[in-house]
């Protein structure tokens, strides 16, 4: 009898507890997201809205539009001077990305794996060039690639205004962004597995390439996501250090309304590079995520 | 395991290498805000103070003259970088905090939503980040253009166009960081909270925004900074206004003198600072409140103030 009552006595009180976890978690309204909601139909999705019905417009005499379904756009951005500015973008970005990963991983790897006490330095160290305006240090490395500079005159690195010196910048800007995401995903390694790996007779470049390019590999698709997508959109860099031999799809749009003043032909720019990049990244994340099942 | 001293030697020299591809060219945009005009150029200028001599006459600077401490002081007195870098820090500022604004409310009700609702909301968001600038300063261009033509209230291209425009990254941004803290936070002390008898304003304003503020700050600080260099957007959507970055762009482009870069030199050199004085304050409470009394920090305020 002494056995069971306490038995008996503990089930309501377990019931209670468990209804009551289920029933109760703390929830903020859902209104609050309202006020964004609001705000993006109206600055981002109402600027999307028009870019599309601009780029079916047809452009009459100086600045008149008359909204139609006009596909002559299209076909113009279909023409091999467009479509070669459009490869030669998705080639450097990617050539960009696979760069930045190549010089970008082994700092991350190096911070994860060998940095304690200075690790936080490390981070800072690389987070503090983003403190400086973007042009200005774009504009040191055209110093630094004057063809009268030290590089080009002593070392014969003459390669200011050719696809080089766009990639060098590429690389430069956007190293940081590469480096953040694959340090967070290398500092969530168990490095034991490592040990174990060759303590089990792995050597280590095996067991680099069995366990930790496979557990970070999801932190790398992320990185270099985040900077394959903004260097095809990139719009400074080819101007600057490509001295306009070089454009890529980013500078063309923006000369459909700076200069051409063309805007529906522009928009339809616009939204033939929006399209070619997400066909883009559907494939490569597509490719991506089949390679590894180990989820984020 | 026995550690490869070979391997971290190696991993050791390519951060060293790195580090330095990093800093030469602000290294170099440093050395260069004392570089001299040329000598050719100098010979046939009339002024007095070197340091006045217009971009067109300035010559090569992207080679080293000499020294000439004095473009700090033109700088500083320059008619058109000045202004354009108050309106910079203005905007940044506004969109800043706008941003945060928007984004926390969002992270608030989205992080414990139900996947059904939050999907598309959070479909919107990715997309406001993965579309190129520069399509989102085009397409903003003609719709800011439109809207004032058919909106009298509208304002025209300026300052708030530039504005409208950058908050709708920042506040994606302010969100995902936002909400990144929230979701890692856990419920467990607002639920106690709860417990104790406090209403959702009070666990709101005692628990849960404390315990938030890092995720706030780091929100605020990275829409600024994202704000204040962003170049694309304003460039398209800034009528007559100039910002910082358009006139540094058309410096860049147009031939600039040492002084864009002494300014330059003022920026970091203040973020720098600002940065150790952070460092060292947070240093200095993280040492007087212990790792666990913190985590506890946010309860013991409640049940304080339920008392």
């Amino acid at each position: 009898m002494t056995v069971v009552e306490p038995k008996a006595a503990a089930a309501p009180i377990a019931a209670v507890v468990t209804s009551r976890k289920r029933s109760f978690r703390p929830r903020y309204p859902g209104w609050l997201t309202t006020p964004s909601l609001l705000y993006y139909a109206i600055f981002f999705l109402g600027p999307m809205a028009i870019l599309i019905a601009f780029s079916l417009a047809t452009q009459q005499g100086f600045g008149s539009l008359t909204y139609g379904f006009n596909t002559a756009q299209y076909g113009q951005v279909g023409s091999s001077l467009y479509v070669s500015i459009f490869i030669r973008t998705l080639v450097m970005a990617s050539i960009g990305s696979l760069l930045t990963i190549a010089v970008g991983y082994p700092i991350a790897y190096w911070m994860a794996r060998y940095l304690s006490t200075y690790k936080l330095l490390a981070l800072l160290i690389i987070v503090v060039p983003f403190w400086t305006s973007f042009l200005i240090r774009t504009y040191a490395l055209k110093i630094i690639l004057d063809p009268n500079g030290y590089l080009a005159r002593d070392l014969g690195m003459n390669i200011l205004y050719t696809k080089y010196a766009v990639a060098v910048g590429l690389v430069y800007n956007y190293l940081p962004l590469f480096i953040l995401p694959v340090f967070a995903s290398l500092e969530r390694m168990d490095w034991t597995l490592i040990e174990a790996a060759t303590d089990l007779g792995a050597r280590p470049f095996t067991a680099f390439r069995e366990i930790t390019l496979r557990l970070t590999l999801p932190g790398v698709v992320t990185g270099a996501l985040l900077v394959f997508i903004p260097m095809t959109g990139e719009y400074i860099i080819p101007n600057i250090l490509g001295g306009g031999n070089y454009e890529f799809a980013g500078n063309i749009i923006g000369d459909q309304f700076n200069q051409a003043q063309n805007q529906p032909f522009g928009s339809a720019l616009s939204i033939s590079l929006m399209v070619v990049l997400s066909v883009f990244v559907a494939v490569y994340i597509f490719f991506a995520t089949k390679e590894e099942q180990f989820g984020a | 395991m026995r550690r490869l001293p070979r391997a971290k030697l190696g991993f050791t020299a390519w951060a060293v290498l790195v580090f330095a591809f990093l800093y030469l060219p602000i290294i170099v945009m440093v050395i260069f805000a004392f570089n001299k005009p040329a000598a050719t150029s100098l010979a046939s200028y009339h002024g007095s103070n070197i340091c006045n001599i217009p971009p067109t006459q300035i010559g090569n600077i992207t080679v080293w003259n000499g020294f000439a401490p004095c473009w700090f002081s033109a700088g500083l007195h320059d008619p058109t970088y000045i202004p354009a870098i108050v309106t910079s820090l203005q905007i940044a500022a506004e969109a800043s905090v706008i941003s945060t604004v928007l984004g926390l409310a969002a992270a608030l009700a989205l992080a414990r939503m139900r996947p059904r609702f939050r999907a598309p909301f959070d479909s919107l968001v990715y997309l406001t980040l993965v579309v190129p600038e520069i399509v989102i300063a085009v397409a903003s261009l003609i719709f800011f253009v439109q809207l004032h033509n058919h909106f009298a209230a509208f304002p025209g291209l300026g300052k708030a166009t530039i504005l409208i425009g950058q908050v709708v990254f920042n506040a994606s941004l302010a969100m995902l960081i936002i909400r990144a803290r929230f979701v890692g936070m856990g419920d467990v002390l607002e639920e106690a909270a709860y417990d104790l008898g406090s209403g959702p304003l009070a666990t709101f304003r005692q628990v849960t925004l404390p315990r938030l503020l890092p995720g706030i700050v780091a929100a605020t600080l990275l829409s600024f900074t994202f704000s204040f260099d962003d170049y694309v957007l304003p460039a398209f959507t800034n009528g007559t206004t100039n910002t910082w970055p358009i006139v540094l762009y058309s410096a860049v482009r147009f031939g600039l003198t040492p002084a864009v870069n002494a300014l330059a030199t003022i920026m970091l050199g203040v973020t720098v600072l600002a940065v150790v004085v952070t460092a060292a304050i947070l240093r200095r409470s993280r040492a007087q409140v212990g790792a666990d009394q913190e985590r506890t920090r946010g309860l013991s305020i409640t049940v304080g103030g339920l008392r």
